[in-house]
């Protein structure tokens, strides 16, 4: 697959802004390094070919900012949306959360975003990161050059990429890709066959390093409520000081379960997650139990899907039978 | 120090149509069951929120048992149906996490059924004295 280049995006955009089809350009801006990059509203012609940016470090999903920005600007926006971002698009529609009218959506291609973490792990003082064909080429401030394969330094949502095959789109730029076979739920799997005590250990061992700093919650374009529980004053579960308690178990049962349904497993908690708690694991584990009870169901697929957890059948398996498989 | 033996809180959330009066009629009966168990009455059992149930077991519950109508019985027409999906996921969740899974029950007791709530409380605060205190869900910062 031929590999599309930010020339080519801001090319379209451009060329959209001068024919007035938008006014707005939603996109990835550089930062200051080549792997910070933020998401950005783009208003001219200029902001965009001095700084917009599409590289392998534009994991974020830009579909939830619709919600924000399509209420805060009169004009239409232009939206890129890689594979993955369409099925969170599409979610958004079905709950109402954006007007469709206001938005231009272009589709391109993304082969799979890597994560900075996982490449500092390796070296120190990164000066610039160069793609290449099989990962990237790190030079360091010590003019050493690492170069590290790709697989190894994807981000945890593209681990286990489930599409590549847009849902949502005005336009697509690029080829079409398919859905994949993935093995998303082997780490599930390999949790769920773990005795309590070890499942208990794992989750205690990395739910205690949560912060609270709710970026999980920030960042998933299914957390989109105006008035969060986590907000309440009077919840007793926003106290901040990390705590090796059944708080952080909480925070986090109560932000799977809240997305269970309507998550797309687009992978955001896992990427904001500063401390890198593997969140994504939750919310699979809520995927992977619909599927096996109430039949398959991804969300996001098409604009008005019904989720399992608002429907219901008279055979639906008893609580109690959701235990006794496997043992 | 006198060790006692571990009295453990049970917090059951009862419909207000179905389980509260099949509670009633224990009582009505002369069934025993412990009193451990709190009842806390719920309009329907799809009232009773996932953060509700987390909650009891913050504040220190040691088991938590929901009662509603029997699936096609509900007061209204549907509620237990979607409780029943919930729960589902919401229990099999706490047991991903590790969370001893005797310590969440979903169970449907109708109004003329007093026998069968006297027997599932026994059954359920039995089971959930075995297990212990519940240390894994404790939160230090809401004890008194």
């Amino acid at each position: 697959m031929q590999k599309i280049t930010t020339d080519a995006l801001v090319q379209k955009a451009v060329e959209l802004l001068n024919n007035n089809t938008v006014s707005y350009v939603l996109g990835w801006k550089k930062g200051e390094f080549d792997y910070d990059i933020t998401p950005y509203v783009f208003k001219d012609e200029k902001t965009l070919k001095e700084e917009f940016i599409y590289s392998d470090f534009c994991g974020v999903n830009l579909s939830k900012y619709l919600v924000a920005k399509t209420k805060e600007l009169a004009g239409k926006i232009l939206v890129f949306l890689k594979p993955c971002d369409t099925y969170s698009f599409n979610q958004l529609l079905t709950e109402h959360r954006f007007n469709r009218e206001k938005v231009y959506a272009i589709g391109i291609p993304c082969e799979g975003m890597l994560d900075i973490d996982k490449i500092k792990l390796n070296l120190e003082g990164i000066s610039s990161i160069v793609e290449t064909k099989e990962g990237v080429k790190v030079n360091t401030l010590d003019d050493k050059t690492i170069e590290l394969e790709k697989q190894a330094i994807l981000l945890e949502k593209c681990k286990n990429c489930k599409s590549k095959k847009h849902y949502a789109y005005d336009e697509l730029l690029g080829e079409e890709g398919d859905v994949l076979d993935n093995n998303r739920f082997d780490e599930v799997a390999k949790l769920e066959s773990m005795t309590a005590e070890e499942r208990f250990e794992f989750w205690q061992s990395q739910l205690s390093k949560c912060i609270r700093c709710n970026a999980c919650r920030d960042a998933c374009p299914a957390c989109t409520c105006e008035k969060c529980v986590f907000d309440n004053p009077n919840s007793g579960i926003e106290n901040k000081s990390p705590a090796n308690s059944f708080e952080e178990k909480l925070f986090h049962i109560i932000r799977a379960f809240h997305v269970a349904g309507r998550c797309t497993d687009c992978g955001e908690c896992s990427r904001a997650c500063p401390q890198n708690i593997p969140l994504h694991l939750l919310n699979r584990k809520f995927i992977k139990d619909i599927n096996e009870h109430y039949g398959e169901f991804q969300a996001g697929l098409e604009v008005g899907q019904r989720g399992p957890l608002v429907s219901y059948t008279t055979e639906d398996v008893e609580p109690s039978d959701v235990f006794n498989k496997g043992e | 120090m006198q060790i006692t033996e571990h009295k453990p809180l049970i917090v059951a959330f009862c419909c207000n149509w179905c389980s509260y009066a099949g509670a009633d009629l224990a009582g009505n009966n002369r069934l025993n069951y412990p009193a451990d168990v709190k009842i806390i009455r719920v309009p329907c059992s799809c009232r009773v929120n996932p953060m509700f149930v987390l909650r009891a077991f913050q504040k220190g519950a040691d088991g938590v048992i929901i009662c509603g109508c029997h699936p096609g019985d509900c007061h209204y027409t549907s509620g237990n149906y979607y409780a029943r999906r919930r729960m589902a996921m919401l229990f099999s969740m706490l047991d991903y996490l590790g969370i001893e899974r005797e310590r969440t029950r979903v169970e449907w007791v109708s109004a003329a059924e007093g026998a069968k709530f006297s027997a599932t409380m026994n059954d359920f605060v039995e089971k959930v004295t075995k297990l212990g205190k519940n240390k894994r869900l404790e939160d230090l910062r809401c004890k008194k």
